[in-house]
């Protein structure tokens, strides 16, 4: 029993040992590496799930295989996640004991000069007309800002070590934890974030973030369940597209107004020009323009003389034509019978271009902007299957109610602006306007300004710890054997230095502080500077 | 804003210019590193101590000192020039950018075409002022000559860049599409182009390394090629600090480009390809340092994951925006 608790203790040990290591880092930064780059390379559902079919439809036995696998979502993927989960287990596992032994150094003094300074990567040396005490003055002055310590030698000379350079090892460590904390944070916003997309005309309509059935779609945050959305309203007023000759958009720019906080009970709305790369800020949400389109507006005319409008939203099948197809659906205006109703349903779908060219008969846009804007439409009549209580796509009909003869084509043109059909029942079907309208996404996320906040810790502790040098200079000063001429005392005078770093450079500097240092605390004729001689350096 | 076309073809011609001016100081750097002596590191140590002798003056040759008029040999003659052709390639490549700018009214890196023409503008910008602070005696780690052989394989894939950039990639001087209207686009681009260009130095640096410590572990291979490149000691060194000035600012490019996602995308990281591609290229480099600090990692081993870390850099130019597209307007030409 004893023994099985030593062993278990001891694999316990080595595998955390193991874990901790610089090299276990080093193979799960590769991991890591590698682990991401298939979500560079396969599309993901995440960000295009169109491509993911797509990829299904090109590669049939692949495809299935990658997906059980994970491949199509990468970034959300168990062996994703045990790499980064290892990893960070590994980097607090090696950042404690680093911490601790970081703070042991900085309460210890500089290390004791080595007797044998020559054998230091760089050195020089000088005899200087002045007492020790001169040079050590001159040297503890030089030396300002390093930490040092003087200290007295056996053979009566006197010796200063210095270092500097401690902020790097600070700018690592906290490089490092930031990363932690930057993992926390991106978690945290995962946990109780959301996300959702709405359309909304540009024709003064509002959405209010009242509940997520407002949205057309929704990705909430593990914690939220939709009931404490941030309360705020906004209201699309007019919507502005500008375009180069080219067809390239210029400029959007959407006239909105919004309310939130006390706004609301006051009804007060204020104004807020919502353009790309200017989302709108407010009760802690973000709202951005995603997305345009346009509505064709259609009025029909019915038999017995009463109107309806429809102003639904279509589909661009081209963001650079801005083609759109779509369907705007009606129910007959006073039909109490159920059955008699749903066989006068309409439906009006086809194609919109903003700007009409035709190939033969066939519409499609020769320009984004609406210049000559034009429909193509198929004008069904029958049961929309509206009831049927199956979802249905806001841009389509119902295809099996046309399988199935419940829903029949009526009528089948092309209308220009104002242009109308006319039904066999007289029915007048006109196109008599076209809307804008913008997409709208509301993101929210409480941890995103921790996430900033360690991403520029993140900065300034990299630039801390790969710009500062950690260096040692030691100094050693004793009375030379031989007095001058004058019998006045000189002194012999050794510079040794190491960078403990691996970056070079520390040369420069090196050769700088030993010609100070050599040359201080004497007169600075050019005798003494002649004593102190050529350099001699040796580069590590 | 509309384009003045007339500074825009002004653009495309100084361009142009600029790849021959930096071909033709390609080939003087291969002339230079094909005729010049080769240098053993024997021969080299002593040079050093004897210019360390006699003092600043005779090293940098200029103050006070006479030099004796002596012809200089022909390799040293073609290596002066490539150095000169590529000043003169900088500027005027430089001016290319600066007339697209000045024609667009706007950054002149807008597009794939201009990105990849300013990345290879620092790259040289980049070389040219490692030559230069290396040409200073007291930061010298190998002759000027050795040091000039660098020159050749650093302007080889630059020019091969630039070819692509002009050809493959071209496009017409035109103004930013709505995304990219932000001064976000002068920080993060500005910083992701210099990073770029000075990782591609780094990466050439660790390739000549392998190569070096190739011929330094047997002399017999490699030997007129490995003999006359600066000692891998220095190519490490070089590659080393390059990359290591040059990763905060890295870093600071994927936190600009994330801080300006969240403002045009809505979020500040979506893994987007190119977001992908640049984080797995940042874990690399931070790998590579790392591998500098492992027992057993240094050298040839940091090496190679400094070249795989340029390769996922190139990669993410090339293949994630021509191929993948994501959401960068770079993408799709
Ligand atoms: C989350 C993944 C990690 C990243 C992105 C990362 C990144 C980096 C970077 C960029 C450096 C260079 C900065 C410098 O030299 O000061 C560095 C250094 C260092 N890292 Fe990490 N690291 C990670 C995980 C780890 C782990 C798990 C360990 C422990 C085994 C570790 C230990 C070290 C040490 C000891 C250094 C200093 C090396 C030196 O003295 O140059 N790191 N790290």
């Amino acid at each position: 029993m004893r023994g099985y608790l030593t062993t278990t203790l001891a694999f316990l040990r080595n595998t955390w040992r193991g874990l901790t290591s610089m090299r276990t880092a080093l193979v799960l930064l590769f991991l890591l590496a590698l682990a991401a780059l298939p979500g560079a390379l396969i599309p993901q559902r995440s960000l295009n799930q169109s491509e993911v079919d797509r990829y299904f439809r090109e590669y049939p036995t692949l495809a299935p295989i990658l997906d059980k696998l994970g491949a199509f979502e990468v970034f959300s993927s168990v062996w994703f996640a045990s790499i980064y989960v290892l990893l960070f287990i590994s980097l607090i596992g090696c950042l404690l004991p680093r911490c601790y032994e970081y703070y042991k150094q900085w309460r210890s003094k500089p290390v004791r000069t080595p007797r044998n300074l020559s054998r230091m990567p760089h050195h020089e040396t000088a005899t200087l007309d002045a007492s020790v005490d001169e040079v050590m003055t001159a040297a503890r002055k030089r030396l300002r800002g390093w930490r040092m310590v003087e200290r007295d030698e056996a053979d009566g000379s006197r010796s200063i070590s210095a270092e500097r350079g401690f902020l790097r090892e600070i700018g690592n460590l906290v490089f490092h934890f930031a990363l932690v904390g930057l993992l926390i944070g991106v978690a945290g916003g995962k946990l109780y974030g959301y996300e959702g997309q709405v359309i909304v005309l540009a024709d003064g309509s509002e959405f209010c973030n009242s509940g997520t059935y407002n949205y057309d779609s929704f990705r909430a945050g593990l914690t939220v369940d939709g009931t404490q959305l941030s309360p705020f309203c906004v209201r699309v007023n007019d919507f502005d597209v500008k375009y180069l000759p080219t067809g390239q958009v210029e400029s959007f720019r959407v006239d909105t107004q919004y309310q939130s906080g006390d706004d609301l009970a006051t009804n007060t709305w204020r104004p807020y020009l919502l353009q790309v790369n200017h989302p709108l800020r407010t009760a802690g949400d973000r709202i951005y323009l995603s997305g345009n389109g346009y509505a064709p507006k259609f009025t029909v005319t019915f038999p017995d003389g009463q109107q309806r409008t429809g102003l639904v939203q279509w589909q661009p099948v081209s963001t650079q034509t801005m083609l759109s197809q779509g369907a705007t659906k009606f129910d007959p205006p006073g039909v109490q019978d159920e059955a008699q109703r749903r066989q006068n349903q309409l439906a009006i779908t086809g194609l919109f271009a903003p700007t009409a060219t035709f190939d033969g008969a066939v519409l499609s846009s020769g320009f984004p902007d609406l210049l000559d804007p034009t429909v193509a439409v198929d004008v069904l009549r029958g049961d929309l299957g509206l009831d049927s209580g199956r979802g249905q796509s806001i841009f389509g009909v119902d295809q099996s109610m046309v399988d199935q003869g419940r829903l029949k084509r009526v009528a089948r043109q092309n209308l220009r602006l104002g242009q109308e059909i006319r039904l066999d029942d007289g029915t007048t079907i006109r196109f008599d306007g076209v809307e804008r309208w913008a997409n709208l996404q509301i993101s929210h996320d409480p941890f995103q300004p921790w996430v900033l906040g360690f991403a520029i810790t993140i900065i300034f502790g990299i630039g801390t710890s790969l710009t500062i040098k950690r260096r040692r200079v030691w100094v050693r000063a004793g009375p030379s054997p031989e007095p001058d001429e004058s019998g006045s005392a000189r002194t012999v005078v050794e510079v040794g230095g190491l960078a403990r770093t691996d970056q070079a450079g520390y040369g420069e500097e090196f050769t700088k502080l030993a010609a100070d240092l050599l040359v201080t605390g004497v007169d600075h004729s050019p005798q003494s500077r002649a004593v102190a001689g050529p350099a001699r350096e040796r580069k590590s | 804003m509309s384009v003045n076309q007339t500074l825009s073809t002004y653009s495309d011609m100084a361009y142009a210019t600029s790849v021959v001016i930096y071909i033709a100081a390609m080939l003087l750097y291969f002339g230079e590193f094909a005729y010049g002596r080769a240098g053993t590191v024997g021969r080299r140590r002593e040079s050093v101590l004897v210019n360390a002798g006699r003092g600043e003056s005779t090293a940098t040759g200029v103050i006070g000192h006479v030099e004796t008029p002596k012809k200089r040999p022909l390799a040293e003659r073609l290596g002066g020039m490539a150095v000169s052709m590529t000043v003169l390639g900088a500027l005027v490549h430089a001016a290319s950018l600066l007339l697209r700018g000045v024609a667009t009214g706007r950054v002149p890196w807008g597009n794939m075409y201009e990105f990849g023409s300013a990345i290879c503008l620092a790259a040289v910008i980049a070389w040219l002022i490692v030559l230069f602070r290396q040409l200073r005696t007291e930061r010298r780690e190998a002759t000027p000559a050795q040091l000039r052989g660098l020159g050749g394989f650093l302007m080889l894939p630059v020019v091969v860049l630039l070819f692509l950039s002009g050809t493959v990639l071209y496009a017409q001087a035109a103004p930013l599409q709505p995304a990219l209207q932000s001064y976000w686009i002068v920080i993060h681009v500005t910083a992701a182009i210099i990073s770029s260009g000075a990782l591609l130095f780094a990466g050439v640096a660790s390739v000549l390394y392998l190569l070096r410590s190739r011929y330094e572990n047997n002399p017999l291979k490699l030997t007129r090629f490995g003999s006359r490149l600066p000692t891998s000691q220095a190519l490490d060194r070089i590659a080393y600090r390059a990359t290591v000035i040059i990763f905060p600012v890295w870093t600071f490019a994927i936190v600009a480009g994330a801080i300006w996602a969240e403002a045009a995308w809505g979020r500040f990281w979506g893994w987007d390809p190119k977001e992908t591609c640049s984080f797995i290229a940042w874990v690399v480099y931070a790998a590579y340092l790392h591998a500098r600090a492992t027992a057993g990692w240094r050298g040839i081993r940091a090496a190679w994951i400094n070249i795989f870390g340029l390769a996922v850099m190139i990669f993410n130019l090339f293949f994630i925006n021509i191929v993948v597209a994501g959401l960068h307007s770079y993408a799709g030409l």
